[in-house]
This record gives structure tokens, sequence and C-alpha cells, in this order.
């Protein structure tokens, strides 16, 4: 007897996604659950874990950012491999308003966010035109370009970077503020991509050509999206400045552009809760295997390889559909 | 008529390589009429289209809507002046409910040119047009997913997304193809309230008998070549064409 899976929606999915009637106590909790669950987490971590996974912390919700950040490029069709670009413009940003004017870092921060957003986007702007892999290639290449340049001009301190930069006031300013950060673009940015704007940035990567008989210049929607996801990005490296208090040639490495996209893929593209979950599982993962040495690298690889084997569609996806739908074996008709 | 042309193609040309897609194209459109584009694929149809709304560059040749020239402005620019065009594959959002696939026309600058800077719900406008074109409000067709819509139903969003924009020119590449009789005939009348209003009219088509029954005048084309331009009748009993197209039917 073959059998398949069926999937219905739950009662309650139904009820309150069209028209809206709850019944009970039970059910208002159900709606409010997957929004409760992140932000009473990302509040009560910070107070329950030791120093040392505070450390971890902090750069799991920089990496959630930098995904998220790759996340909103990605659904606008740009396939970025370089958020290091936009997370050392924003290092460096708000390394040298701190190390030669001796701004405060609560002013730099900010200010850091925006300013690397506009840099990034100017110096994507000429590659806009560029779809799928070429796109890509060029977001690659302008980091290491940009890492080989300060190199040679040894400028803002060059090699060895601009050290003794001033920290946050303090390690509960440090947390609160990125937890705070994440969950505004988390909830923020989700809502703007349901919205009928983030309808057009979607529209981009489904069928451009369709968007531009809409009469709409997608270019101009494709920079708006550029200058988000890049002052996101800036944010990233501005912050993780003051908390190393340093900013020097490692900011543009390689990690911080190919670690936001696993996680992305790993959480489930798409949807930006997806890349912040893959960055909640992947970054304390890779510290909890660094008891193995050298073999640390190897397992994490296996991991992300059976993730992705097993759930190609994300983590999130999959426990979504748990959550909304049942599931049962039906009989096949013959 | 004695008003003045509202489309005035000159020229046109284009060259993808060293293949001449469409050789010196020349044509008048006057305002409230229905041109039908016919020829055997291949004859340069939808490249014609892609050069007037200019997601192509042409070679050389000009185009000129309302009297000015418009063959150097990218489409966005284009679509804002009031031309609207449709595409041969539909390709819609196929996760999303068919209204919210026209949302994408709805937040358009030029409805905010049209409505002064003011409008109303996007999706309750979105519902208004949808019924327009035949999604059966009772019957809430507007509210399924684009991918569980049968084709005539989407080439009707297809042709709601360019209604959207209130265009004074629509631009149907292929809007019958892939339909049946039926489908076609449940079409048709859209099109004529559409030139009821007033609307020029374009359209690129295969299906001659529907075509015939309601273009005011047809341009055969054929290896990127107008080789006849008049009344269906006329267009019909010429040789060229006769023997260009219509040759191997009419046998």
């Amino acid at each position: 007897m073959k059998k398949r899976k069926e999937r219905i929606d739950r009662g309650i999915k139904v009820r309150s996604s069209d028209i809206f009637a709850l019944l009970s106590w039970r059910e208002m909790l159900y709606l409010a659950a997957p929004r409760l669950l992140p932000v009473v987490g990302c509040l009560v971590l910070p107070l329950i874990l030791g120093a040392y996974w505070q450390k971890v912390l902090l750069s799991v919700a920089v990496f959630a950012l930098l995904a998220i950040s790759w996340d909103i490029l990605a659904q606008t069709g740009m396939v970025s491999l370089g958020q290091a670009l936009f997370f050392g413009v924003g290092a460096y940003c708000s390394g040298v308003m701190n190390h030669y004017w001796g701004l405060n870092p609560l002013i730099t921060i900010p200010v850091a966010a925006v300013m690397g957003g506009l840099i990034c986007t100017l110096l994507l702007l000429p590659v806009l035109r560029l779809r799928g892999i070429y796109f890509s290639m060029v977001t690659l290449i302008i980091p290491l370009v940009l890492v080989r340049i300060i190199e040679a001009t040894r400028i803002f301190g060059g090699t060895e970077g601009l050290s003794g930069m001033t920290p946050l006031p303090s390690k509960w300013i440090e947390l609160y503020l990125v937890m705070a950060v994440l969950l505004t673009a988390l909830f923020g940015f989700r809502r703007m991509m349901d919205s009928d704007y983030g309808l057009v940035l979607k529209g981009i990567n489904d069928n451009d050509r369709s968007v531009i008989s809409a009469g709409i210049n997608i270019y101009w929607f494709k920079a708006q999206s550029l200058f988000i996801a890049g002052a996101i990005g800036s944010f990233c490296g501005a912050f993780m400045t003051h908390v190393y208090m340093f900013v020097g040639m490692p900011v543009f490495a390689l990690d911080y552009s190919i670690l936001p996209i696993a996680a992305a893929v790993v959480g489930g593209p798409g949807t930006l809760a997806g890349a912040t979950l893959g960055a909640f599982i992947l970054v304390p993962m890779s510290e909890a295997l660094r008891g193995f040495g050298g073999l640390r690298i190897v397992l994490y690889g296996v991991f992300l390889v059976v993730f992705i084997v097993v759930l190609p569609e994300g983590i999130f996806h999959f426990i979504q559909r748990k959550y909304h739908q049942f599931e049962r074996w039906v009989e096949v008709e013959k | 008529m004695t008003a003045a042309p509202i489309l005035t193609v000159a020229g046109l040309s284009k060259n993808f390589g060293g293949v001449r897609a469409l050789k010196q194209v020349s044509f008048n459109l006057m305002p409230g009429e229905l041109l039908g584009v016919i020829g055997p694929n291949g004859s340069g149809k939808t490249t014609l289209v892609n050069l007037i709304t200019r997601f192509v560059k042409p070679t050389s040749g000009t185009v000129s809507f309302k009297g000015e020239k418009i063959s150097h402005l990218p489409p966005h620019k284009i679509v804002r002046l009031g031309i609207a065009r449709t595409f041969q594959m539909v390709k819609p959002f196929y996760q999303l409910p068919a209204y919210k696939n026209m949302i994408i026309p709805l937040y358009s600058p030029r409805m905010k040119q049209l409505a002064g800077g003011s409008y109303g719900d996007r999706n309750a406008m979105a519902l208004d047009l949808l019924e327009e074109v035949g999604f059966e409000r009772d019957a809430f067709v507007a509210y399924k997913v684009a991918g569980a819509l049968p084709q005539g139903y989407l080439k009707r969003l297809e042709l709601a997304k360019s209604i959207a924009l209130q265009p004074d020119l629509f631009i149907l590449d292929e809007l019958f193809s892939g339909l049946s009789l039926a489908e076609v005939a449940s079409i048709v009348p859209i099109i004529e309230k559409i030139r009821m209003a007033g609307k020029t009219i374009i359209m690129i088509e295969h299906r001659l008998k529907e075509l015939f029954r309601i273009a005011d005048r047809i341009i055969v084309m054929n290896y990127g070549e107008k080789i006849a331009d008049g009344l269906a009748e006329a267009v019909m009993e010429n040789e060229t064409v006769k023997s260009a197209y219509l040759g191997t039917e009419a046998d």
C-alpha cells in the first residue's frame, strides 16, 4: 500500500490568518509565541550567560544582523558575496571618527552606519545593472581590493590598523544595544518586506522586466535596498570596532562574507527570521567545537553539509511548517 | 481623421550582432486605432514592441509619442508617459494571491501622477481592477494564488496590470496565445471596452481570425520588414503577404 504525506493547516492558523477570530487565550498565545519567543530570548540571554558566552552572544547578534542584511539583498535579487565590504567600511568609518576626531562611540556608531551605507551604495552603484553571479563577483572583489589599498597606501594605520578605540560605557550597554538593534531590524525589516514596498523589491528578484513595465525605476529601488543592507552591515562593523577597541585589515576578512550566507541558508533564506535563527545556531556551534582543536573546522563543515542535505528548505521553514500545519499519512488512490 | 498621430515610428532598425532583426520599420498610429501586427515566427514583432517600449535600444530610427521623441528615454519613463505593455510569457508571483500581483503596477509612480499624490487602498483597487477583467468577485477568484489559476486568468491578470497603469497606448504582445477559443471570446469584450474608452491599442497576434474581427488596421511583418499595412481584407489580398505568410494557409 503506497502512502503519501498530507499537510493540512491547523484550524487556528486558518482562523488567525484569514478571518482573525481568536477564541481563547491559548489561541492568542499561538499567535504571540513566535513573536514573543525571540524578544524574550534576546532580552533574557545576556542575563543568564557567563562572561565568555556573553562575548559569543555579541558575535551571534552581529552575524545575525549581517545575515539579515544579506537576506534583504538576496530578496531584491542581488546575491552578495561581500558582506565584509559593508562590515569593513562601517568599521573604518567609526574607527576613523573615533581615532582622529575623538568622537563618542554613541555618535560614531549611528553615523558610521548611515555613512557606511552610503559609501557601499556608491561603490556598488556602477554595477547595479549586473545580475546574478556577475554582481556577486564584484561584491567579492571590492573588499579584497580595499584591503590591498589600505596595505599599500598605509592610510588609517596601514597593516597595523588603528587601536585604542573608546569602548562602549559598559558591557550591558554593549549587549543590550546590539540586541535592541537586532530585534528592531528583524521585526522592522520583516514588516518592510511584507509591505507593498517589499513586494516591489521582491518583484525585482522575481521578474524585473515586469517591474520596469509598471514604470518603476528598478535601479533606484535596488540602490535603496543596497543602502538598507549596507547600513545594517556598517552598523555591525562600527559596533565591533568599539567592542574590540581596534580596527584593522581583518575587518574585510572573508568570514564576514561567508558566515552570514551560511547562516541564511541553514536558517532558511527568504525570511529574515531564518537568517537570525541560522546565526544563533552556527556561531555558538562553532564556539562549542573549539575543544576539538584542529578538527573543529572539519566537524563544522560536516554539520553544515548535514543541515543543508537534511533540511534544504532551511530550519526556519521546517519549524514554521510544523507549527502551522499537521501532517498525516494517507493512502494513495489508484 | 484629422488628429495628429499618437505614435510615430520612423525608420526603426535593430541589429543583434550580424542579425538584422528589424529593418527600417515606419508607421503612424492615430488615437483610438486598434492596430494588429502579424507575421511568422521570428519576423520581428516582439522586437518591435521591445524597441517602442525601449526594453531594447534601437540601432537607428526614432519613436515619437504624442509628438515627443521617446526613443532616448529609459523604459520606466516611457511607461510613465502612458504606454503600457503586456508580456507574451506571463510570469506572475505564483505563490501570491492574484490581487497581490496587482500591487506592483499600483505602486507605480504613474499612479501618483494620475491621482495627484493621494489614492486609496491598493488592495481594494486591485480587486476592482481584477473584477473588470473577469475575476468573479463572488467566486473569490482574485484571492486564489496565481499558481493555481488557469492560463486564461493569468493572461487577464497580465491585461489588468496594464489597465491599472491607465495608459493611452496599450501594447498587447500575444495576449491570445495559448488560450482556448472560449477564453479568447471572453477576453475580446475587455479589449473592446478599452477601445470604447478611446484608448489606442497595438496587438501582436498569431490568432488571425480573432484579430481580424476587432482590428482597424493590420501590419504584416516578415524578416524584420513591414511588407503590408492596411485594412484586414486588403492585407489578406496582398500577394506578397500571401506568399510570405498566409500562402500556406490560403491554399
